[in-house]
Order: structure tokens, then C-alpha cells, then sequence
């Protein structure tokens, strides 16, 4: 599989050797490119030659090519391979054949860009808002004739976000709390307010920790099962399947999920303001020596009526953020995997970015009410 | 690649067994291809084509059999051996399986950089030819799938498949949800691409009209096993699934063209 090239009195005398096949592709595109090609004439010669397949036929009439260019006549000597002359057919005729994306040029590239990104995020914009004005269309409708809200999916999605996140949700309520905990405990002790570290974790878990963790846990686990359970179904067209026979897609894929999720969430979060107290305590008791009736104790000393409330309330909040977020970026994939994993990426990192955008309002909003 | 025996079947399955739980799928069936032939296989929904040719590819594993390609069986090979087998035939699945991300070019283009890194130039020319060669339009390789006709799905699948020249092409339901003009000039294409590269073509396919137009000898899946035969004797076949299937009202449409 390689090209012998000889000058005989002038005449560039070229043979192919051995098989020249798709599985030696390597050595054919080296040999053609390296071969002397300078003389008054060319003479292919086809008798050494073995199997020829299509690929090996490319590289033959790429080396007639580069004879051409050079300003070289060449003939073969012995039939030119069938092969060979069938490329010429395949690739005389009709214009040049686009294999490559076009090109973009230097300069234009910045300015578009911007551009682009500006049109993106302005359409983005516009769905989202027509987005969330028909979830709000459908969700009156759907108060009106609570008929037609899909219970049992909604039963299911509690079960999947909910029931499913518990484990998780506890084991890392009850990690942060004792961290927190401890942490406080080296700081406190040295100005001898040990026992402030109660305070410490009631009010941190309660308001902040416990409701924030599950929602970011929430919104990774479920933002992003969302996203690629919806994006999958634009993608088999089942989507566009539910709109043909006149199901509302808001309806039956939309409003499911972020239902599930606004009752899911606030119960995941209970658990995790009782498990974050309950990582407290332990901490307490094995670090401070505080026994668990003086942190109950203490505990309700440290709670104003709202603390629990403050928390609780935001739970619902950031899971129809989620449950909106992931809902929305599913529906907008279209045509390949790639976008696929785009958005779901996209899902998950606006869910969190929002989740701590709205707390960061709740918090000026709970300063000013005095909540 | 070493040459191989002529006399060698490209594909031979002997005993092969299938079984997924409860159900038995194949029973000791036994397939064996010609070369330089197109090979038609036929069965009713279910009757385990898809297992068949999936086993044939080295996608299945199947519980007991043989299955050879050039001579070499697929079932006790692994890694790079099996590679190596892989590399000797091309395959188009039913629904064209493109890969969605890349450009009609790019797909043709990755297994031939699976194999090696030609430059660009290179790879450029290789997939303007195999574009060529299905009848692509000329603007197609700069093209995703996804804003491709479900006939230009079929084409760019076969130039994929046919990207390292291999001398044995299976292709599943070539002609499933083509137009009949479509599925027409396909065949065409395919009985072309075969006469003219030489090839071996084992095909899975409901559509009569292919059968008729292309296929030298057909292989019909009923109750577990192969029946094989050229055209003429698997119409004179007495079981009542082939009886069904070639003499019912949509087999003589097929047969007077």
C-alpha cells in the first residue's frame, strides 16, 4: 500500500502498490502527498495494484489532481481502475459540495456575538413571561374545575421530589447544623456565651439553613429531572403528540410538577429544620455538655413566634422558582441531545441563582415588616 | 485488512438461541449469506429481527450460537479483536440514529476519525464523496439532522455507513416511513451502491416492494427458526405465515411491478 514513483528519461513513471483501502487510509494520504511528482509526463501505471475500494480510488484521483496542478500530462498504462473513473463521476458535476459550518470572520465575531446573546436573552425573556402567563391561565382554569388537575400526577411528583429526597435532605440538614454548630461553639466559648450556640443554631437553621439547603438540594435533584424528563419528550415529539390530540401541555406536564413540588418542598423542609435542632443538640450535649432539656429549653427562649414561620414560608416560593425554571427550559429543547444537556445545566444553575436571589428579597422584606 | 476466502459466507448464524425470560425468541436458527448478494429478512411484529440482526452486529450477546462474520465468530471476540470484526461492515438503524449534535459531514466523518487523524483536507474530501455517492444535495453536509427530510436521513445514514468503505452493509428498514417515490429511489440507490462497490446487503424489511425490487434471496423468521430460499421457492413454501404474507393482498400488489 504505497505509490513507487521513478524518473525514467524524463518520464515520471508512478506505481501503486498493494491493497489501497479505507483500513490503510493513513499511509495512502502520506504517500500521496509525498511523492515526487516533477517530469515531463506521467505514466500511471495500474499492474501492481491490489483490492481498490472507494476510498483508495479518492486517493488515486487526488495524485491525478496534484498531477494536473503541477502542470503534468499524465495516462495510465495498462485500464485505469473502474473505480477511479467512477469518483470522477461522482465528483465532476455540480458545484462545490459545503462540508464545513460557515466560517465566521474575525471581525464580525465580538458585535455578533453581543447581538446574539442580546436577541437570545430578550426572546428568552418573552417566552418565560408567556410562559408563566399561561401556567397562570391554566391554573385559574384549573381552580375553577378542580377536575381538571391531574391528582395522581401530582401525588406522584410529591412522591418523586418529596418522599424520594428525604434521606438526603435529613443527612445534610443534620451535617451543616452541627457544623454551624460547631463552629459557633469555638467562637462563643471564648467570651464564655457557650450556651448562645442554641440561639445560634434555632435561628440560622430555622429562618435560613434549613429551608435554603433543600431548596438548592431540590433544585438539583428535581430542577434537572424535570428539565430532561420534558426536554426527552420534546425530542420523541411526544410532546407535540399531547398538543395534537389537544391536551394542554401546561396542564398535564407544567402544573403536575410545580404543584408536587410546592407541597413537597415545605414538608422536606420541616424535616430539615427538625433534623438541623436535632444535629444542634447533639453537638450540645457531646461538645458544651448541655443536656437536651435545657436545649429545648433554651431553644424556645431563642424562638420569637415568627422564626419557624419565616422559614417555612419561603419553601413554597422557591419550589414553584424550581419546578418553573425546570419546567421551562425542558419545553425549550429542541432538535439534539446537545441542547438537552444544555438546558437541563441551565435549569439547574438559574433555579439555584433565583432560589438565592429571592431569599436575598425576602430578607430585606422580613427586615422592613419586622418579621 | 487481509483478504479474505471468497467461499467464505460474509455472514453465517448457526444454533442461534435467544431467550428473554419466559419467551423464546430464536431456536436454533441458522442464517447463512452469499457474498456479493442482497439478503432480505423477513417476519412478522415480534417475531425477533431486530434480536437477529442486533446478535449479527455483536450488540446482543446471545445465549447459545454462532455468529460469523468473513469467518470470524463475533461471540467469543472482545475488545480490540471485536473492533477489528466492527470495522468490516457498515449498518444504517431504522430511524437513521444520526447523532443530533453533529453536522451531516461531521457524522460521516467520525468513524473514519475513530480509525485514524487524517487532515482536514482529507476528511473534507472523504465526505464530500460519500455525500456524492448517496445523492445528497450539495448544501446537505453543512446540514444538522434535525433540518434534514426523513429521506435525507436515510442517505446520510447510508453515507455514514459506508464511510470506511466496508464490504458488507446491513441495513435496518431501509424504506420505513420513506413515500413510496422515496422508497423507490432508495432502492435504487442501495442496488446501485451494491453493484457498483461490490457490496453484501442483509437487510431487515417489511416493505414488499424492496423485497421484490432488490433482494436476491430472502430469509423468513417463523416459529423460531429460518426459512431460506430465493424468491420463487419461498412463495411455493407451504407454512401459513409465508402463505399470509406473499399471497396475501398487499403481497401481489408487490410482485406484479
Amino acid at each position: 500500500m504505497h505509490l513507487e514513483s521513478q524518473l525514467v528519461d524524463g518520464v515520471r513513471e508512478l506505481r501503486p502498490v498493494g491493497a489501497w483501502v479505507a483500513a490503510v487510509a493513513p499511509d495512502l494520504e502520506r504517500t500521496v502527498a509525498e511523492c515526487e511528482l516533477g517530469g515531463e509526463r506521467a505514466v500511471l501505471d495500474s499492474g501492481a495494484l491490489g483490492p481498490l475500494d472507494l476510498t483508495g480510488a479518492w486517493f488515486l484521483h487526488r495524485l491525478e489532481q496534484r498531477l494536473t496542478a503541477a502542470g503534468v500530462a499524465h495516462a495510465w498504462r495498462g485500464a485505469r481502475p473502474e473505480a477511479v473513473a467512477f469518483t470522477d463521476t461522482l465528483l465532476d458535476g455540480g458545484g462545490p459540495i459545503e462540508t464545513r459550518l460557515p466560517p465566521r470572520t474575525a471581525g464580525e465575531r465580538p458585535l455578533d456575538l453581543i447581538g446574539r446573546w442580546t436577541v437570545r436573552r430578550s426572546s428568552d425573556l418573552r417566552d418565560a413571561l408567556e410562559f408563566l402567563g399561561r401556567i397562570y391561565f391554566v391554573l385559574g382554569g384549573a381552580l375553577l374545575r378542580p377536575a381538571r388537575l391531574r391528582f395522581n400526577s401530582v401525588v406522584r411528583h410529591v412522591y418523586e421530589t418529596g418522599i424520594q429526597a428525604i434521606p438526603i435532605v435529613a443527612l445534610i440538614a443534620f451535617l451543616i447544623s452541627v457544623i454551624v454548630a460547631y463552629i459557633g461553639a469555638q467562637e462563643l466559648r471564648q467570651f464564655g456565651g457557650d450556651v448562645f450556640v442554641v440561639d445560634l443554631v434555632t435561628v440560622s437553621v430555622l429562618r435560613e439553613l434549613g429551608v435554603l439547603l433543600t431548596a438548592i438540594i431540590v433544585a438539583g435533584r428535581s430542577g434537572s429531572a424535570f428539565a430532561a424528563e420534558i426536554g426527552v419528550m420534546r425530542l420523541n415529539e411526544e410532546v407535540d403528540a399531547l398538543r395534537a390530540i389537544g391536551v394542554n401541555v401546561v396542564e398535564v406536564l407544567v402544573l403536575p410538577r410545580i404543584l408536587g413540588l410546592m407541597i413537597a418542598l415545605p414538608l422536606l423542609t420541616v424535616i430539615a429544620d427538625a433534623m438541623g435542632l436535632a444535629g444542634g443538640a447533639v453537638l450540645s450535649w457531646l461538645l458544651l455538655d448541655i443536656p437536651f432539656n435545657q436545649f429545648l429549653v433554651r431553644m424556645q427562649d431563642a424562638m420569637a413566634s415568627t422564626t419557624f414561620w419565616a422559614g417555612l414560608l419561603k419553601a413554597p416560593v422557591f419550589a414553584f422558582v424550581i419546578a418553573l425554571v425546570g419546567t421551562f427550559r425542558g419545553i425549550q429543547v429542541r432538535d439534539s441531545s446537545r441542547e438537552l444537556g444544555r438546558l437541563t445545566t441551565v435549569a439547574v444553575v438559574e433555579s439555584i441563582f433565583l432560589v438565592l436571589f429571592v431569599d436575598a428579597v425576602f430578607a430585606v422584606a422580613y427586615w422592613e415588616f419586622d418579621f | 485488512m487481509a483478504a479474505v476466502d471468497p467461499a467464505i459466507p460474509p455472514v453465517r448464524v448457526t444454533g442461534l438461541v435467544n431467550r428473554f425470560g419466559q419467551q423464546l425468541v430464536h431456536d436454533g436458527l441458522d442464517m447463512d449469506v452469499r457474498r456479493g448478494e442482497v439478503f432480505g429478512i423477513v417476519g412478522g411484529s415480534g417475531s425477533g429481527k431486530s434480536v437477529l440482526l442486533r446478535s449479527i452486529l455483536g450488540l446482543h450477546h446471545p445465549q447459545a450460537g454462532r455468529v460469523e462474520i468473513d469467518g470470524v465468530d463475533l461471540t467469543v471476540l472482545h475488545g480490540d479483536a471485536l473492533r477489528q470484526v466492527k470495522h468490516r461492515y457498515g449498518v444504517t438503524f431504522q430511524n437513521g440514529a444520526l447523532f443530533s449534535s453533529l453536522t451531516v459531514a461531521q457524522n460521516i466523518q467520525l468513524p473514519i476519525l475513530e480509525t485514524h487523524r487524517p487532515s482536514q483536507d482529507v476528511l473534507d474530501g472523504l465526505a464530500e464523496l460519500k455525500i456524492r455517492l448517496v445523492g445528497l444535495p450539495t448544501d446537505a453536509g453543512g446540514k444538522f439532522p434535525s433540518q434534514l427530510s426523513g429521506g435525507m436521513v436515510k442517505r446520510a445514514a447510508l453515507a455514514r455507513a459506508l464511510a470506511l468503505d466496508p464490504s458488507l452493509l446491513f441495513l435496518d428498514e431501509p424504506t420505513a416511513g420513506l413515500d413510496p417515490i422515496a422508497a423507490a429511489s432508495f432502492d435504487e440507490l442501495v442496488l446501485f451502491l451494491q453493484r457498483t462497490l461490490r457490496l453484501t446487503v442483509v437487510m431487515v424489511t417489511h416493505d414488499l416492494d424492496t423485497i421484490y425490487r432488490i433482494c436476491n434471496r430472502v430469509g423468513v423468521i417463523v416459529d423460531q427458526r429460518m426459512v431460506t430460499g430465493t424468491l420463487d421457492e419461498i412463495e411455493r413454501n407451504d407454512h401459513p405465515w409465508i402463505k399470509e404474507y406473499f399471497h396475501g393482498a398487499r403481497g401481489r400488489a408487490g410482485r406484479r411491478q
